[in-house]
């Protein structure tokens, strides 16, 4: 087995498989699975996130050791991986969180060196970060930080920025997709807001930004089994033909909601397997384990 | 990145620039012959001069307090020019035409245009340089509504008695070590009295900038509203940069009689120093309001970001049934500052009110102290006071404090006080840059949400520029 799995397989996240998927999942749940329309995978499709070799460090300590991964355009992919094998800081690497350091290894984002912006340019770029804690900001308004936000985006794109009046009748749209109350946007940032709440915001803040690639980081944890359906419905809405997005999860039961076409298995700093949907369900029923040694095998091998 | 964290507090002050004017400057150093030359060159009444006299004399048995939460090296009173006016002053202004161009200059480049034609919509200036009042706005119109607004120096020879009856009544000579210095020797300052019944029919402003780099500044300010007349003043201040610090110790003094409002802002961004904590203006300020009469309101807004050290808690003595004093303050500190501030609420009155609110933000090496005194006297029936005390740090070097005093003689009072601290952090700023939104900005927001429940207390036209200033001092502590 190769160490590094790129070419990606594709098969099983193929679109014929996943109808088939999609059939299961919907009788699995009694019918009441979230709208899931997605266009076909292209394999020609733009290709918006290229990893290579990838490696960083925080304090001091080699967290990645030599990520690959490829992301094109229409695509759903899940990470996943046990406790500390490196599925977060993956994720805060690709934000531009000052505490990491690339060590190596590179990063396009559709065509551009990521490595060499900036956080807030990275997010204007398109890069999303759907925190796993997301952060109380007392003090300021939700609708203020969202519109800040969206007028920095605007501007990025040499655009002008809209005024708060243009920007409540979208921020009133976007609010269906998470099913979230106007009394949302005048609270403070995160403040006092339910575990739900704070994933329900990120996710409104996702559809407010429409971003290139989204990366949900654990977004399914914490959640009750309504808060993760209006989440995973959120999602699916935003998912379309010109976007892409990256799960990080623990948990097979996101995935029931949101299709990946891509499972990919961490460990110890790299992407050790990738395979479709039922890789997750695998890893449901049998545990990392035998994934971990059929990799180490393959490396002894 | 906590390095960054500091980059973004460290904007160049805009205001350091120095005015080249001769100035008529009397001889360093402190004696009670200086005084009677002060006394003198303003050509003051008998009773000043006993006034001036008599707080030097107390002065001498006082020492400097020692109790603020501030360090710096030993003040050489000896060292310092008392009196300091630009030479071309004409002793009496006719006109502005007479004002020395340079200095109208100097007033342009602070945003303070003087001259006829460009003044400030609606509100009235009186512009002090060094010791003395340059120029006084509108002075005509405010008389038409029997409103005096003039330099202190022209009260004391247009209104001896106004200025007899008032001058010292809240804050006595010796009230403490810097207020009897400054009764000493104040050089100059604005007079403001609103007859009964006169809502002043535009907002009053002093100007305060010292030049010269060796003098200190002492001005005095005295506020009278009369039975049901009010008005808001405002006040703000600015001075070059040397490398030595410059004293300023003032005393504001308000009256507010039956039914009257006085409200009292301050943006004061007086030097501050270098980052390593080298120059700026120790700010040494006495600041007392009486609520005189029944029903009688003074409230003090503030907000301080200048000075190398601060110590200043403006004050309210709730003599007055049914008064009610406020404090709202910002005092924001970065690079070596030091800030020892707050208020106090002396409730005397039946049914007294006061609410206190105050925000202190510090960053880099900055110390930033709230100290507090609320006192409920045994006559204060029903007495109520709210205290809310906020600090922010930013980075990891800063340090903020609280000293709340709390004294109540009699039971019906009910006296609340809440505090938090919080901080903006790496992660605050990360969430921010996520969503697009750059250091600066994030900072500037997170601070004005911060300040909001002050800054709404501003005139409309200072909230905004509170606003930028704070953002502007903040630039590059973070990011």
């Amino acid at each position: 087995m190769a160490l590094t799995p790129a070419p990606l397989p594709r098969g099983e996240g193929s679109r014929k498989n996943q109808s088939k998927t999609q059939n299961f999942i919907a009788q699995e749940h009694g019918g009441r699975c979230p709208p899931y329309e997605r266009t076909m995978i292209n394999e020609n499709s733009e290709i918006i996130l290229s990893v290579r070799d990838l490696r960083a460090t925080v304090d001091g300590t080699e967290i990645l050791k030599g990520l690959n991964l490829e992301v094109r355009a229409g695509e759903i992919h899940a990470i996943m991986g046990l406790n500390g094998s490196g599925k977060s800081t993956f994720s805060k690497v690709l934000a531009g969180h000052p505490d990491y350091e690339v060590t190596a290894g590179e990063i396009q984002f559709k065509g551009q060196d990521l490595l060499e912006l900036d956080p807030h340019d990275r997010a204007t770029a398109g890069i999303f970060l759907a925190f796993q804690y997301p952060l109380e900001i007392p003090g300021v308004s939700n609708r203020d930080f969202l519109r800040v936000a969206f007028n920095a985006h605007r501007k990025a794109r040499d655009e002008d920025e809209i005024d708060v009046f243009d920007f409540d009748d979208l921020i009133e749209e976007k609010l269906d997709v998470v099913k979230m109350d106007a009394s949302f946007l005048d609270r403070s940032v995160n403040e006092g807001f339910s575990g739900g709440e704070k994933k329900r915001n990120e996710i409104l803040q996702m559809a407010l930004l429409e971003p290139a690639l989204s990366i949900l980081d654990e977004t399914d944890s914490g959640l009750d089994i309504d808060a993760l359906k209006t989440v995973a419905g959120g999602v699916n809405q935003l998912a379309n033909a010109d976007n892409a997005v990256v799960l990080i999860t623990h948990y097979q039961r996101l995935l029931d909601y949101i299709i990946p076409d891509f499972v990919h298995v961490m460990a110890d700093g790299r992407i050790i397997t990738t395979g479709g949907k039922d890789l997750a369900k695998q890893l449901e029923s049998r545990g990392y384990e035998w994934v971990l040694e059929e990799f180490r095998a393959g490396v002894t091998a | 990145m906590s390095a960054s964290v500091q980059t973004l507090v460290s904007q160049p002050y805009k205001y350091g620039f120095t005015t080249d004017i001769e100035a008529d400057a009397i001889p360093r150093g402190l004696s009670e012959d200086v005084v009677r030359m002060i006394s003198a060159k303003k050509n003051e009444p008998a009773f000043m001069l006993e006034f001036r006299l008599k707080a030097y004399r107390k002065w001498l048995t006082m020492k400097e307090p020692a109790w603020p939460n501030v360090k710096y090296p030993p003040i050489d009173y000896q060292n310092i020019v008392y009196y300091s006016a630009p030479k071309t002053q004409p002793k009496k202004l006719g006109s502005l035409d007479e004002v020395d161009p340079t200095m109208l200059e100097t007033f342009e480049k602070l945003g303070i245009p003087l001259s006829e034609q460009k003044r400030l919509a609606n509100v009235a200036v009186d512009a002090i340089f060094d010791s003395v009042s340059i120029a006084t706005t509108y002075k005509e119109k405010l008389a038409e509504s029997g409103v005096i607004f003039c330099s202190i120096s022209e009260a004391l020879q247009e209104h001896p008695d106004l200025v007899e009856k008032y001058l010292g009544t809240v804050i006595p000579i010796g009230d403490n070590y810097f207020a009897a210095l400054n009764s000493a020797v104040f050089s100059d300052g604005s007079f403001v009295y609103i007859p009964k019944d006169t809502k002043c029919p535009m907002d009053l402003s002093t100007y305060f900038r010292i030049n010269n780099g060796d003098s200190g500044q002492f001005e005095r300010t005295l506020i009278v509203a009369e039975s049901g007349s009010s008005v808001t003043y405002l006040e703000g201040c600015t001075a070059p940069m040397y490398d030595s610090n410059q004293l300023h110790a003032a005393i504001v003094e308000l009256v507010a009689m039956d039914d009257a409002s006085i409200n009292y802002s301050t943006v004061q961004n007086w030097y501050a120093g270098d980052e390593n904590g080298k120059g700026g203006i120790y700010n040494f300020v006495t600041k007392r309001g009486l609520c005189a009469g029944r029903n009688s309101k003074i409230s003090w807004t503030q907000v301080e970001t200048g000075s190398a050290i601060t110590w200043k808690y403006p004050s309210c003595v709730l003599v007055g049934d049914n008064s009610v004093g406020e404090f709202y303050s910002v005092a924001l500190t970065n690079n070596m500052q030091q800030a020892d501030t707050g208020t106090k609420m002396v409730h005397v009155g039946k049914n007294t009110r006061s609410t206190i609110i105050s925000k202190g933000i510090s960053a880099a090496n900055s110390k930033n102290s709230y100290r507090g005194l609320v006192k409920i006297g045994p006559k204060a029936i029903g007495a109520r006071n709210y205290s809310q005390c906020d600090s922010m740090l930013i980075g990891d070097t800063s340090s903020a404090n609280t000293f709340p005093y709390i004294q109540v003689q009699n039971s019906t009072a009910q006296v609340e006080h809440e505090a938090s601290t919080s901080k903006i952090g790496e992660d605050q700023l990360f969430y921010f840059a996520q969503r697009g939104i750059s250091p600066e900005d994030a900072v500037s927001m997170i601070i004005s949400g911060f300040c909001r429940d002050v800054f709404n207390k501003l005139p409309m036209e200072f909230a905004a520029e509170a606003d930028k200033l704070l953002a502007l001092k903040l630039e590059n502590t973070v990011g």
